[in-house]
Formats: structure tokens, C-alpha cells, sequence
């Protein structure tokens, strides 16, 4: 099994990079796989194009199809006035339409106030539903305040125990290429 | 092998001078450029249509006629005729008119259009794009082969005993080629009817093209008109020459940077490597043009854009002239064992 583990941090190091280590190495955990991480950062000027030229650079494309490819997806943002950052949107919008559906995803995010926890469900959630990803139970916001906390790492297992769960019983769909497997003209034809 | 130029009537202003020309000279320009075009040996000239601004071309048929006056020998073609947005019974009448007086140099690219205000101008809605440009072709088919039509539809008034008039020039239907830069509905169409296709991947990297062109080609064969290397293919490109490399690069980037369509995107030298854009030397566009038979197989239309973005009339006909002088000879040339030959009025009569 292949996980893309997507993190939009912007600093270096990055504490959203970290969660979605950590995120990684509990999935990885409850169930052996191959990860390949994603640093958005190293992206964005490609993001901007891919938007304005209406197509994904050959450094891009690399990147948008091993998510595509990939079993099961973890995504983590810092949270930016009250949602994802711009950087982590402009990921999603430049990902192929289908490809997360029906994918298993877990979603996280930093934050530096526990006020913001709500992003989770508030933004990440509706967002990936949008997407017709399968978004795992348990998401992890972490808060300044939780690196120190105690809970945290069962927090992370649960969720990463999640997701391996999901992607071990889950036959990995492939989204259907119109190219491969075109329409059939009589069905236009007909109106369907 | 077929080349021509194409263009869509864009008024745009010209970074270096800060003017653009008014909607009268542009439109008189279009006419010079395509006389021009045929003076230079082109073979197709296509023109656009487009009912927004910045551009002036809502009537292409208009001006082809008049083009058709002051030429003759170049093909008339669109880049492209709406399939969406115009009645095919008005499709078949303008274009089989054309025709005769254009003594059947007249062949059109269909489109859909891409801009969801425009639909309504003509009663019609986006979201049926695909099906308006079905159910409109099927329609536009019959009525230039059969000399009375019944017909019912989806999308408009039923016809009864209806013979579109003009009939098409000595009973041969103009050529149509099926234009779509991403609906593979639309290649599929093209295959079906065994028509060509055309697809503008100016703008666009070649893979994405090859994937079009590749499912036009099975489509064709699967729906019984021939083997996938008979199908009938037209590309585009876009071009700015000058004798030196850097002089032409230096001279065309600001056109790029203020271009709606590529300014404050990748850079010119990264679009360069990653589309067709051709901005240098004559032997580099002739380079990059011959690229294109590696990349898609023999074709039989190769189209070149070099009249948009605010260049000023005068470098246009100086780049037509380079065109004609450096680079036509070498590509007819390197291009002449391309088959088959692009369907013409005469090879479709006998």
C-alpha cells in the first residue's frame, strides 16, 4: 500500500511538517506501507502557475499523481485566519477533480490557540466530503499548548490506527479516464 | 500538408507604444493578413469567432466573404464556428453560401465556446454544451446532405420538409473539422463522423495533446472510416521571429508579460519549453514546428497564430514575410511525405 502525506507548513522546521510525521509513523504502525511526503512549500510557485496556466508543470504533475495514486491520503494545515492556509487550498484546487474519491483521508492541522480546533470539522471536513474522500473519524488539531501535553500521542495513534484500518479494507478506487475508456458516441447520440 | 494562419480578432494594446487599434482597423487588418497570407504561399486562412470583448470577430463569415473577394487560391476556415451557441440550420445556409462564392475554397472548425455568459446572448445554457454541440452537428450534417429534412430535437423548433438553401457547392458538404482543446466528447464526435480534428494546443504541454489526438485517431478507426493514421489532424502553434534569437525574445516579452492569457504566469522561457510558443530564430520555429510530427504523427494541418497580443499590423506582415521567405520552404519540404493529404473541395468531389 502507497500513503501521500500532503503538509502545507510554511516554516522551517515546521510544526505542521511534524504532526504529519507523527501522523505518518502511527499509520505506518498499525499497518506496514510505503509513505511519500509532500512539502507544499517547495511547490508554490508551480501551485500559482499550474492556476494560471491551466495545466501542472513537469515538476508539478509528479507531485499531483502520486496522490493521486496513492491508497490513502494524510493532509495537514496550519490554520490561517480561522480555516486551511491559501498554499494548502490551492493543493486541492489543483488536484484532479476525482482524485481523492474514495480515498481514505485523515486531516490535520496546527494552530496556536485550542480556540481553532473547530477547523477540523469546520473547513478540513466539509471540504474533503466535497471531494468524496473518505475522511477518517478522528482528526488531530494541535494546539501550541498540546506539544506539551500528555494526550497527544494517543491522539495520533487512534487516528493513524484509523486510517490503516480504512485503507487495509478499502479496494483502492481508480478514477475512471475518459481517454482509456472513452463515451460512446450512439450513447451522446441518444442523450445519455 | 496544409499550413495556414489562424487568429481571433483580438484588440489588445501594444505594450511598446501603449496604443490598440480601433475595432474598424483591426477588422481591416484580419483582411490584409489573410491576403497577405496568400501572397506569402499560405494555404488556410481561419478566423475566429467570438460575440465578447476584446475581440471583433462575431461575424466570421462576414469577413471570410469579403476575404473570398480579394483572394483565390487559400482555403476560408474558422477558428472556430460555435456549434452551441449559432443554429445549425443558419451554420449550413452561411457557410454553403460562402462556398459558392468562394468557387468551394471554404472549410469551418467547430467549437463549443467557453465562456458561460455568451450562452444566454442566444437562449442557451452552458451546462448543455456537449449536448448542444451533439444534437446541433447531427442536425447540421443532414441538412447539407439531404436536400429535405424532418427533424425533431432537444434544443430547438422541429423542421418539416426544410431544405437549407444554398444547396453545398457542386453537393459536396464543406469539410468540418472538430475543434476541442479538453472535452474527449468532442474527439470522440470527430471520430464518429470520420471528419478531422483539430486541436490548438497552443497554451497547453504535449502530452495533454497527444492524449486528445491519440483518442481521436482509435475513435476514427473503431467507427469504420480507416486505420488511426488515415484520421485527419490539424495542430496549432504560435510563432514570433526575428533574425536573432535574443532580438526576437527581447522584442516579443512584453507582449507575453501583458498577455491576458499568459502574463503573470510561468515565465516565456519556461512556456517556451512546455507548449508550442516559439519566440526566436526562423531555423528555431522550424525546429520546434517539425517537433510536432515526432510528438503526434504525420498531420495535415498545421496552423500559426502571429497576428494576437497587440503586435502592431506592420511586424505582423514583416513576420509573415520571414514565414514565407525562411520558413514555409523548409517545412513543405521536410513535411511533404506527411499522408494523407488534408481533405480539399476538389479531392472531395471526385
Amino acid at each position: 500500500m502507497k500513503l501521500a502525506v500532503v503538509s502545507a507548513g510554511l516554516s522551517q522546521p515546521s510544526s505542521t511538517r511534524l504532526l504529519a510525521d507523527r501522523l505518518a509513523a502511527a499509520t505506518v504502525r498499525a499497518e506496514e506501507m510505503d509513505v511519500e511526503t509532500i512539502d507544499l512549500r517547495g511547490h508554490a510557485h508551480h501551485l500559482v502557475d499550474a492556476m494560471l496556466s491551466g495545466f501542472a508543470s513537469q515538476d508539478l504533475k509528479p507531485v499531483l499523481d502520486s496522490v493521486a495514486e496513492a491508497d490513502g491520503l494524510i493532509a495537514v494545515t496550519p490554520t490561517y485566519a480561522s480555516s486551511y492556509s491559501g498554499l494548502f487550498k490551492s493543493f486541492v484546487d489543483v488536484l484532479d477533480e476525482e482524485a481523492v474519491a474514495g480515498k481514505p483521508v485523515l486531516i490535520g492541522a496546527t494552530g496556536g490557540t485550542a480556540r481553532h480546533s473547530l477547523v477540523l470539522d469546520y473547513a478540513l471536513r466539509p471540504l474533503f466530503t466535497y471531494l468524496k474522500a473518505i475522511v477518517v473519524p478522528t482528526g488531530v488539531y494541535v494546539a501550541s499548548e498540546d506539544w506539551a501535553g500528555t494526550t497527544l500521542a494517543a491522539r495520533i495513534d487512534r487516528a493513524g490506527a484509523e486510517l490503516a484500518r480504512e485503507m487495509a479494507g478499502r479496494e483502492k478506487t481508480v478514477a475512471a479516464d475518459p481517454f482509456t475508456d472513452p463515451v460512446s458516441f450512439e450513447d451522446l447520440l441518444g442523450g445519455r | 500538408m496544409q499550413f495556414g494562419i489562424f487568429g481571433v480578432g483580438d484588440i489588445a494594446v501594444d505594450p511598446w507604444t501603449g496604443r490598440s487599434p480601433s475595432e474598424h482597423e483591426r477588422i481591416r487588418n484580419m483582411v490584409e493578413v489573410a491576403v497577405k497570407a496568400e501572397e506569402i504561399g499560405m494555404d488556410v486562412v481561419a478566423v475566429g469567432e467570438h460575440h465578447n470583448r476584446p475581440f471583433v470577430t462575431s461575424s466570421p463569415t462576414t469577413i471570410l466573404g469579403y476575404i473570398a473577394a480579394r483572394t483565390s487560391r487559400i482555403i476560408l476556415s474558422t477558428s472556430v464556428t460555435l456549434i452551441t451557441t449559432n443554429d445549425p440550420v443558419k451554420i449550413a445556409e452561411d457557410f454553403a453560401t460562402l462556398q459558392h462564392l468562394a468557387d468551394g475554397r471554404v472549410d469551418l472548425m467547430l467549437g463549443r465556446g467557453n465562456t458561460g455568459p455568451v450562452y444566454p446572448w442566444f437562449g442557451k445554457d452552458i451546462r448543455d454544451g456537449i449536448a448542444l454541440a451533439v444534437e446541433n452537428y447531427a442536425l447540421l450534417h443532414r441538412l447539407w446532405r439531404e436536400d429535405v429534412v424532418d427533424w425533431e430535437g432537444k434544443h430547438r423548433t422541429p423542421l418539416q420538409s426544410f431544405t437549407a438553401t444554398p444547396r453545398p457547392l457542386d453537393g459536396v458538404p464543406p469539410f468540418v473539422w472538430h475543434g476541442s482543446i479538453r472535452s474527449p466528447e468532442i474527439a470522440v464526435q470527430a471520430g464518429y463522423y470520420g471528419d478531422g480534428f483539430f486541436h490548438n494546443n497552443i497554451f497547453w504541454p504535449k502530452e495533454h495533446t497527444k492524449r486528445m489526438i491519440d483518442l481521436y485517431r482509435g475513435q476514427f478507426e473503431r467507427y469504420g472510416h480507416g486505420p488511426a493514421g488515415q484520421a485527419i489532424v490539424g495542430l496549432g502553434g504560435q510563432t514570433f521571429m526575428r533574425r536573432e534569437s535574443q532580438d526576437a525574445i527581447e522584442e516579443f516579452r512584453p507582449y507575453f508579460d501583458n498577455s491576458p492569457v499568459y502574463g503573470g504566469g510561468p515565465s516565456l522561457e519556461q512556456t517556451m519549453r512546455e507548449t508550442p510558443l516559439s519566440v526566436g530564430s526562423p531555423q528555431e520555429v522550424i525546429d520546434r514546428t517539425l517537433r510536432f510530427r515526432e510528438d503526434f504523427g504525420d498531420y495535415q494541418r498545421q496552423l500559426f497564430n502571429v497576428d494576437g497580443m497587440g503586435l502592431p499590423h506592420k511586424v505582423v506582415l514583416e513576420q509573415l514575410d520571414i514565414m514565407g521567405e525562411e520558413v514555409l520552404p523548409v517545412l513543405r519540404r521536410e513535411f511533404a511525405s506527411m499522408r494523407p493529404l488534408a481533405p480539399t473541395h476538389e479531392s472531395r468531389k471526385s
